[in-house]
């Protein structure tokens, strides 16, 4: 247990500076890179909390496909590559002012909320016989399914919207 | 190899891999992989035929363990698929008593979900048996034309593999053990069958057709769909085709949920059928190359959806009560779609389209057929068409591959230059209008026979009317189409020549099976009884699974009376057909003298206006006037409202201002007008128009708001 | 600290999300608004799986997995309509698109 926490620090604090990193580098390129950090940590944590499959799927989606986009979108609108003079506005403080306020709320609403409460040390969800990923999968296609299919036909949508939005003979 | 048939699919899937990948290296650019597969295919196809018939003897025989059985004695080769009419056979008694034959069955779990399982699996009963020979047989033919029809075409390997993946797919489906794995391979010959009409993309037209293709196959596939559901959850979360037909004859799923099924099928018959009203996208199709046409848009893939009935009967026999009605839905589609389409072949010009409304047309026979209860004769038709239809297909590629052209106003005299197209587009037209022997007379008398005599009380009479009528009319517009293209005066440009061997060698051979397929299922009353409805005994499923275990469940006996006048309205219709033509006698210039003659030509060259009615009225009708319609709203309704309440404050506000505002809230009024313009001047601060400022107010107020929560709640 | 406590992942995602909100006001470059963007919604996953696996419930990982289709589904509208506000106004500077001003 004390392992997992040693790796559960060391992770999150590196996932805190590089998500600091990612909203205050001035570089784009950088930003992104820091970004994917930040997903590692994020899939690290989740196989800590026993959810292999999405830390999978995170590694898969985001990493892989979400991030590949967003280089995508920075080179086709040519964004300067490399040191950008000012890429924060003039309102950043008010920014800061309604991060700490939010992180300030929440943080009290967490710890009074759940003070010492302990993560079951057993994390597998049991399943008959089943890992955590079978587990997933049979509620998805059994109790999820209509949400399932929902998703499936909302990213249907966006991709055709997205097609749409972006062609240029119009 | 019964339990084995899975290989027979797989290899031309294999085929279509290995032409994608290697075709365009090999010598004869992946042609020569195509019809490797497709032969090997039908050969396994064969040998499953044979033992086939060997389990159909073994179950008679372990049913009657006293009667004395000579071992089958199968004759077959590449030549005769239709082999059935040269066994000999022991006597025996009638196809509807003897024990039940099982189908040959294996399957395999393909995905889980929950408790369910969706299987994949083989069914192999007769009527699997039989479409195995058809397709692959058809198929094998087809790929030998292509090589020399497609010749030097650009997309030559590319479209030999998808002629590969069309018979896979099509193989797939004939086997189906589950509705889902029916509806998988309904849905892949429906994408084979687009790629190949748009084969030519570069012309619009026929990236047009393709699209129509496919997009009116998505029609018919919500119904499909549908169909597949209700019976999914009705028999019990299962797809089991057998299980399903079992159920719906026992009586374990509602008659309601049974007519819903079958009538969502229905409209998946329609589109993939070409049953009138979503038969318009066939016609279209003829934009593909010949071959094409011939193999998958007359002879295999159209008669997917008369299959699909024929596999879920047990459904559509007890939904439908076809035993006992006297009309039902399917053989009303089926008798709307023999006039509708035999009305339309007669003022084509292109002779593709006359065959293809010639299809349209001989479909709706099969699922009239179906759909008065002759279930033997709808399939039976199915056979036979299949090949006499392929040879006309193939014959008009052989025309136009010597004119250049499909229409027939530039043909003319060809019976000159190209006798062997000519004898055996003669042969093919006499099958199909039912010309005593060739084999569509069989297999159409049967169909009426099943008309006059299956049904209820109020029998299904009518729909032998329809069918005597089709008949008359195929045998006039297949004169016309005759006609024109071999007779008379060549009026093309060039010298037409005959075709080469790989072309004729096709047609010839399914010229003759044109001929013989009808002698499979010869009537007791005509043949000795070792050859009598050999087709009905081994292709007709005997079992729980098949409504022949029900009581109303029969099969028409031969009628000579029917059989004369259904010779001698085809040979009037001939009579027509030639005394229009040669004799310059009849009503010739009718649509200039009678107006009504007129309106009725009119509406045929307009296709009975279907094509104006989806894309003018309805696809254009969903976005004119419903634009106009919220317009219109926009206008009068909503603007009344403002306009009048606008008025209404005009008026309120004069009342106000003599009687109340000026002696007593002016001084109030003028000092909140202030303060509002004040605050307005705030608030327009805020309104930057920067979405981050929006952003930031957002997230903002819900934390404060969190925090009121935190604090007092 | 012999445990894992439930509230050190919880306040992990808030913290995350405090910075992504803070990332959504503050930059001016709308590829960077939506990265931080994507900041926000891998807060929202971890609070999911942990509350999931503090109760020992599958829900947590399942709508996870959906937020991550609907994430997909987000950055690929977003960066279309990116470009398309790129194409009409060749800047992606979140400052001078303010049409919406009153």
């Amino acid at each position: 247990m004390v392992a997992q926490n040693i790796f559960f620090y060391v992770i999150a604090a590196g996932m805190v500076g590089a998500a600091v990193a990612v909203v205050t580098t001035r570089n784009v390129v950088h930003a992104a890179l820091y970004l994917i950090a930040v997903f590692a940590g994020v899939a690290a944590q989740f196989i800590i909390l026993a959810a292999e499959f999405v830390a999978v799927t995170q590694v898969l989606i985001y990493i892989g496909a979400i991030m590949v986009l967003m280089l995508f979108g920075i080179m086709l609108t040519r964004a300067r590559i490399g040191r950008d003079v000012d890429m924060t506005n003039d309102h950043w403080w008010i920014g800061v002012g309604t991060a700490v306020l939010l992180a300030a709320v929440m943080g009290y609403a967490l710890i009074d909320r759940w003070g010492d409460d302990a993560l079951p040390a057993e994390r597998q969800v049991n399943a008959v016989g089943g890992s955590n990923t079978a587990t997933v999968s049979d509620s998805i296609f059994s109790q999820y399914l209509i949400p399932f299919e929902i998703v499936s036909v909302l990213l249907l949508a966006a991709l055709v919207g997205a097609i749409v939005i972006a062609r240029k003979d119009r | 190899m019964l339990e084995q048939a899975w290989i027979i699919p797989i290899i031309p899937a294999a085929s279509f891999f290995g032409i994608l990948l290697f075709g365009k290296r090999l010598p004869r650019k992946g042609s020569e992989l195509g019809v490797a597969a497709v032969g090997v295919a039908f050969v396994l196809a064969l040998v499953t035929q044979v033992q086939w018939f060997q389990h159909v003897d073994d179950a008679e025989n372990e049913s009657e363990p006293t009667e004395e059985h000579a071992a089958a004695v199968v004759d077959i080769d590449s030549e005769s698929a239709a082999p059935v009419q040269e066994e000999e056979q022991p006597a025996e008694e009638d196809g509807g008593e003897h024990a039940s034959i099982e189908p040959v069955t294996r399957e395999w779990t393909w995905f889980q979900f929950g408790e369910t399982e969706a299987k994949v699996g083989t069914l192999i009963d007769g009527p699997a048996v039989m479409m195995l020979i058809v397709v692959t047989l058809v198929s094998l033919l087809v790929h030998v034309y292509s090589t020399d029809y497609v010749g030097g075409d650009r997309r030559y390997t590319h479209f030999f593999a998808f002629l590969s993946l069309f018979t896979a797919s099509m193989l797939g489906l004939v086997m189906s053990k589950t509705t889902l794995q029916l509806m998988v391979c309904w849905e892949l010959v429906g994408v084979c069958s687009f790629v190949l009409i748009g084969h030519w993309w570069e012309e619009k037209a026929n990236s047009d057709a393709a699209l129509k293709a496919f997009i009116t196959n998505r029609v018919g596939d919500v119904g499909m769909i549908t169909g597949v559901i209700v019976l999914f959850f009705a028999a019990g979360q299962t797809f089991d085709i057998l299980d399903i037909n079992t159920q719906a004859l026992n009586g374990d799923i509602s008659h309601l949920a049974l007519l819903v099924a079958s009538c969502a099928l229905i409209a998946a018959v329609m589109s993939k059928s070409g049953q009138f009203i979503l038969h318009t996208w066939l016609p279209d199709a003829m934009a593909g190359p010949t071959p094409v046409s011939a193999l998958i848009h007359a002879a295999t893939m159209v008669v997917a959806g008369i299959y699909m009935v024929s596999r879920l009967y047990g459904v559509f026999w007890e939904g439908l009560s076809i035993g006992i009605s006297s009309v039902n839905l399917l053989a009303l589609v089926g008798g709307v779609t023999v006039l509708g389409g035999a009305g339309l072949a007669f003022v084509q010009n292109d002779i593709k389209r006359v065959l293809a409304y010639s299809t349209v047309s001989q479909l709706g026979y099969m699922v009239m057929a179906l759909g008065v209860g002759a279930w033997t004769a709808a399939l039976f038709h199915l056979f036979t068409h299949a090949f006499f239809k392929a040879c006309l297909f193939l014959g008009s590629g052989s025309v136009s591959h010597a004119v250049h052209s499909f229409d027939m106003r530039e043909m003319g005299g060809l019976r000159r230059w190209m006798p062997h197209t000519f004898k055996t587009f003669i042969i093919a037209t006499a099958a199909l209008i039912g010309i005593f022997p060739f084999a569509g007379f069989w297999s159409k008398d049967e169909i009426l026979a099943g008309a006059s005599q299956l049904g209820g009380p109020g029998n299904y009479r009518v729909f032998m009317v329809v069918g005597i009528l089709g008949a008359v009319m195929t045998a006039a517009y297949m004169t016309r189409c005759v006609y024109l293209t071999f007779f008379g005066e060549f009026r093309g440009h060039g010298q037409p020549h005959e075709s080469g061997p790989r072309i004729v060698v096709p047609l010839w051979i399914l010229a003759v099976l044109g001929v013989v397929a009808g002698l499979a299922n010869l009537p007791s009353a005509l043949a000795p009884d070792s050859v009598e409805l050999r087709f009905e005994h081994y292709y007709e499923p005997v079992g729980a699974y098949f409504p022949s275990i029900m009581p109303e469940f029969a099969h028409p006996e031969f009628s000579i009376g029917i059989a004369l006048v259904s010779t001698l309205i085809g040979l009037t219709g001939i009579a027509i057909g030639v005394a229009w033509y040669t004799g310059r006698i009849g009503l010739r210039g009718i649509t200039e003298r009678n107006r009504l003659a007129d309106v009725g030509y009119t509406t045929l060259v307009n296709k009975y206006y279907f094509d104006h009615l989806y894309t003018g009225v309805i696809a254009d009708g969903t976005k004119g006037p419903v634009a106009r319609g919220a317009n219109w709203v926009n206008q009068n309704v909503i603007d009344g409202v403002v306009n009048g309440a606008g008025r209404l404050a005009t008026v309120t506000g004069r009342w106000v201002y003599a009687h109340v505002d000026q002696q007593v809230v002016d001084g109030a009024v003028n000092g909140s007008a202030s303060a509002a313009q004040g605050g307005g001047q705030v608030f327009r601060q805020l309104t930057s128009g920067k979405v981050q400022q929006y952003g930031a107010l957002l997230f903002g107020a819900a934390a404060l708001f969190a925090g009121v929560f935190i604090v007092f709640v | 600290m012999d445990d894992l406590m439930l509230n050190q992942f919880l306040l992990l995602g808030a913290i995350l999300f405090c910075i992504g909100v803070y990332g959504v006001i503050a930059r001016k470059n709308t590829v960077m608004v939506l990265m931080s963007i994507e900041l926000i919604l891998n807060a929202v996953n971890i609070n999911l799986l942990t509350f999931g696996a503090a109760n020992g419930d599958v829900a947590g990982a399942v709508f996870a997995l959906f937020v991550i289709a609907v994430a997909a589904a987000e950055v690929g509208v977003g960066l279309a309509m990116v470009l398309i506000i790129y194409r009409n106004r060749a800047s992606v500077d979140l400052d001078d698109v303010d049409s919406m001003r009153g």
